[in-house]
């Protein structure tokens, strides 16, 4: 479909070429998501402690690749656009890692400082 | 790259090549450049839903992290039963608005309107079981923030571990918070959504729409499939786990 662009003759209205998917490939991919919802309802049953977020993000991470790759074409697409999307939901996946480390490192310093503060309005009472 | 694509109905073809042509904008060169440039930014568009998104799941990491046991708590009062049936929703308004682009593509209006309709229909159905959790929590209780008083009837749903006064964690109401503005927003994202579609509709019936001009209902159907994206995360991150 890229190509389209090549020809300077080409009329305003010129045919181009559009990917269809095939029903096969549309209920494929809706059965798929299907699939990976009863799993990850049924994972979430499991105790794994905090493996669970793990696991629940990953089959969130699958099923939303599966959306993009099908459902949204960006299997047939340009490569372009595909490098537009990862490229944010790789720079929000930064954001939030760094904010989590960030704030995980200094809770505890919080929490000792509220405790120091509430054990100092208590010595100070009369 | 004029290969005719199998299954085009040949008179909505012949049909479509001369409507198409009063909807290329003067700054286009062809259809094909039109949906391409069209395409790449609803693209970005995408990427900025999805850093936009990305703040309130930094909200939700960090709240996570740092009191895990309030998150333990706090999803028994949702119904993970509602949660899972509005998955499936979704994934069912994606397959028809996916079905909905092909359709567009090979000029099958009858099909193209159908699948809309029921894209819209889904999202009303999402709508109505958000309502009904909605006024459950709100009935009950259950407000964000300091607001947060929870009833007796709605205590009683929790495992009787967690009745006790000492595993009540501290701050639940920001939970609730994290979890009427992340799912608030996704359902402002249903609505506009369904007034897309709608638009949609009101096109198609017109028969704005063939193989060689679908860009609105495969950009729109993009945007939806976003939405449904973010539930998929949404999901777990607060029924589940």
């Amino acid at each position: 479909m890229t190509d389209s662009h090549a020809d300077p003759a080409e009329p305003a209205a010129a045919p181009h070429d559009p990917h269809v998917l095939s029903p096969g490939v549309l209920l494929g991919t809706a059965g798929a998501l299907v699939g990976l919802t009863v799993l990850t309802v049924a994972t979430s049953r499991i105790p794994l402690g905090p493996f669970n977020i793990v696991l629940a993000l990953a089959i969130a991470g699958l099923k939303a690749t599966v959306v993009a790759l099908f459902f949204m074409h960006l299997k047939y697409e340009g490569r372009f656009q595909a490098v537009v999307f990862v490229a944010a939901v790789f720079f929000a996946a930064i954001f939030v890692g760094g904010v989590v480390v960030v704030t995980t490192q200094y809770q505890p310093d919080l929490e000792a400082a509220a405790r120091a503060a509430a054990a100092k309005a208590t010595s100070a009472r009369p | 790259m004029t290969a005719p694509v199998h299954g085009i109905d040949a008179g909505a073809a012949a049909e479509d090549a001369g409507r198409a042509e009063a909807f290329l904008a003067p700054h286009y060169r062809s259809m094909g450049a039109q949906l391409d440039a069209t395409k790449l930014g609803t693209w970005l568009f995408l990427g900025s839903e999805v850093l936009f998104f990305g703040g309130l799941f930094t909200a939700y990491a960090v709240y996570r992290a740092n009191h895990p046991d309030l998150f333990r708590y706090a999803h028994h009062f949702l119904d993970w039963r509602l949660g899972a049936t509005n998955t499936l929703v979704l994934i069912g308004s994606s397959l028809s608005a996916a079905w909905a682009v092909r359709a567009a593509q090979l000029g099958r209006r009858r099909t193209l309107r159908a699948t809309l309709l029921v894209t819209i229909a889904l999202a009303a159905v999402f709508m109505a079981i958000k309502y009904v959790e909605y006024s459950h929590k709100l009935e009950n209780g259950v407000f964000w923030g300091a607001a947060y008083r929870p009833s007796e009837e709605i205590l009683s749903v929790l495992p009787p571990a967690l009745r006790e006064a000492a595993a009540i964690p501290r701050h639940v109401g920001v939970f609730f918070s994290i979890y009427f503005v992340m799912t608030g927003l996704h359902g402002i994202h249903v609505l506009v959504g369904m007034g897309l579609f709608a638009w949609l509709v009101r096109r198609a019936g017109r028969g704005d729409f063939g193989p060689r001009y679908y860009g609105p209902v495969d950009l729109v159907a993009l945007y939806w499939h976003l939405v449904d994206m973010i539930w998929i995360f949404l999901f777990p991150l607060f029924y589940l786990i």
